[in-house]
């Protein structure tokens, strides 16, 4: 599905990932984990085709990414739901139009879509604040919105970098289950996070491969968590 | 066409995604305004520069003038020997003696309506048409020498020449006018998409995260450019025909120009000139957004 191959990444004439080699299984789940600066945001902008590797392979969805046009990879990032820490919305627009933003810009049918639209601005349980600006929302529902609009396309995979970082506790546990039922569902997904305590409670619950980004490198984790 | 259709007509979720910069949407179509009423100017001096240098170059091209000075009592005579002289001369279509009310009329504007001609030594004028290659002036100013001392052929070459180029020179000003204008409407729309790139480039990012492809990003761009563009030279442009049309005409003011402005069919051009610079913007926009792209990660 979404591979990489002995890669690398360096900027500013410093290396910031070697050697890495990872391969996203469809239906796998995987905690990214590793301290502050450590490289895991590069590490998914790799996986997602916004960054290209100084060396080794990545490849989406079996194609080398620098075989790919810029509209290739922009249509490769319609089936990679990506949910960034920040959230990156666009302010001037409502949730419920920033949840829709991937259907317009891959010009599907809106009145089409509608009905998933809502279903799924139900689930992530936002139906209320569909007609606020991102800026309105607390931190738990901007994570919310962004978790939606990351699955609107339906995608194969789901990257989500930091996804609990600016929620509390009880928040963070409701952003697990919604990724852990997503899962089930069949969805691949891959969580960056430096927060351990989430990994060992999203552990019992769910079969996941615990990866850590330690000297540049990768390195398979768990046993200690 | 079913592409230039296609964004005519726009996509309502592409044009709601950059959003709206007022105080730059105003200055880009102020700027497409101004340019555009200025275009229309140098249209109108373009065009009535060219007819004036038809005019010069062709009408006055097919006559000539001759002047009799002679003696009182002798004026008659010389007049009816050089009508004959040009009557058996071959490229002279037709030549007359101008009435006394003629030559009142041609000194009217310098010396008012109540000249009293007949008792000035005036010298007579007769008009010359010409016909086919013309005739040659040479020779018929060594027969008028001979025949008719006191008559002087003015064929319009000295003074005729000068106008026609400096019309010419203006057509050409007109049209260079207009070439800068539509480089400074590109040049305006490039640096004000350029700015609006810049100021959006976290929406440009958030569009490509959720898979929004490159002529997605450049069409909202452009469309909301080129619209802006045509708008502001549309206004432009009605201004400017309502000024040009308000400019006083010669036959009343009797002025030496033909009239800056536009007659019959000419009145179309500039409708050419919202269409340009809504191509203008189009293109400078492109351009500028897909240069963008190109440089961002």
């Amino acid at each position: 599905m979404i591979e990489l191959e002995n890669v690398a990444y360096s900027y500013g004439g410093g290396e910031l990932l070697s050697d890495i080699t990872l391969r996203l299984q469809p239906g796998s789940f995987h905690f990214l984990t590793g301290p502050s600066g450590a490289g895991k945001t590069t590490l998914l902008k790799l996986l997602y085709g916004a960054l290209m590797p100084t060396a080794g392979f990545v490849r989406l969805f079996d194609a080398d990414v620098r075989d790919l046009t810029r509209d290739d990879i922009a249509l490769a990032r319609r089936r990679i739901g990506v949910v960034h820490q920040d959230c990156q919305f666009l302010n001037h627009l409502s949730v419920a139009e920033n949840i829709a933003l991937p259907l317009m810009v891959s010009d599907r049918d809106m009145l089409a879509e509608d009905a998933n639209l809502r279903e799924l601005t139900g689930w992530v349980g936002l139906t209320q604040r569909a007609g606020a600006l991102p800026p309105e929302l607390s931190g738990g529902e901007r994570q919310r919105a962004a978790l939606a609009r990351a699955l609107i396309m339906s995608p194969d995979v789901i990257l989500a970098d930091e996804p609990t970082g600016n929620v509390d506790w009880e928040m963070s546990q409701r952003l697990m289950r919604l990724l852990v039922e997503l899962n089930r569902m069949g969805k691949t997904i891959m969580i960056a996070t430096h927060d351990l305590a989430l990994i060992r409670a999203a552990k019992s619950h769910v079969q996941a491969r615990v990866l850590r980004i330690s000297n540049r490198r990768l390195q398979l984790a768990g046993a200690d968590l | 066409m079913d592409r230039l259709r296609g964004f005519l007509a726009g996509d309502p979720g592409a044009d709601r995604v950059v959003p709206p910069t007022g105080f730059t949407a105003w200055l880009t179509i102020f700027a497409a305004g101004a340019m555009a009423f200025l275009a229309v100017f140098a249209l109108a001096l373009s065009l009535a520069t060219a007819r004036l240098a038809d005019r010069w170059g062709d009408a006055l091209a097919r006559s000539s003038t001759l002047r009799i000075s002679a003696p009182e009592g002798q004026m008659m005579a010389q007049t009816d020997a050089a009508l004959k002289v040009l009557g058996t001369t071959p490229g002279v279509a037709r030549a007359r003696a101008l009435t006394g009310e003629e030559q009142r009329a041609l000194l009217e504007p310098w010396f008012g309506p109540d000249l009293p001609i007949e008792t000035l030594p005036i010298p007579q004028l007769v008009e010359i048409v010409e016909e086919g290659r013309g005739y040659d002036a040479a020779g018929l100013r060594l027969r008028l020498a001979a025949e008719v001392p006191g008559a002087i052929l003015d064929d319009h070459t000295r003074w005729r020449e000068p106008l026609v180029r400096a019309a010419s020179r203006l057509r050409l000003l007109g049209w260079v006018s207009l070439i800068l204008i539509a480089g400074t409407v590109g040049a305006i729309i490039t640096l004000a998409a350029n700015a609006a790139l810049a100021a959006n480039g976290q929406i440009i990012g958030v569009l490509r995260l959720v898979g929004a492809r490159d002529s997605y990003i450049v069409q909202a761009f452009v469309r909301r450019f080129t619209l802006r563009g045509l708008i502001g030279a549309g206004a432009g442009t009605v201004l400017g025909c309502i000024a040009v049309a308000l400019l006083p005409r010669t036959e009343v003011g009797g002025g030496f120009l033909t009239g800056l402005g536009f007659q019959g069919w000419h009145w179309l051009w500039p409708l050419t000139v919202p269409l340009l610079s809504g191509a203008v913007a189009f293109f400078a926009t492109r351009a500028a957004a897909q240069r963008t792209l190109r440089d961002m990660p």
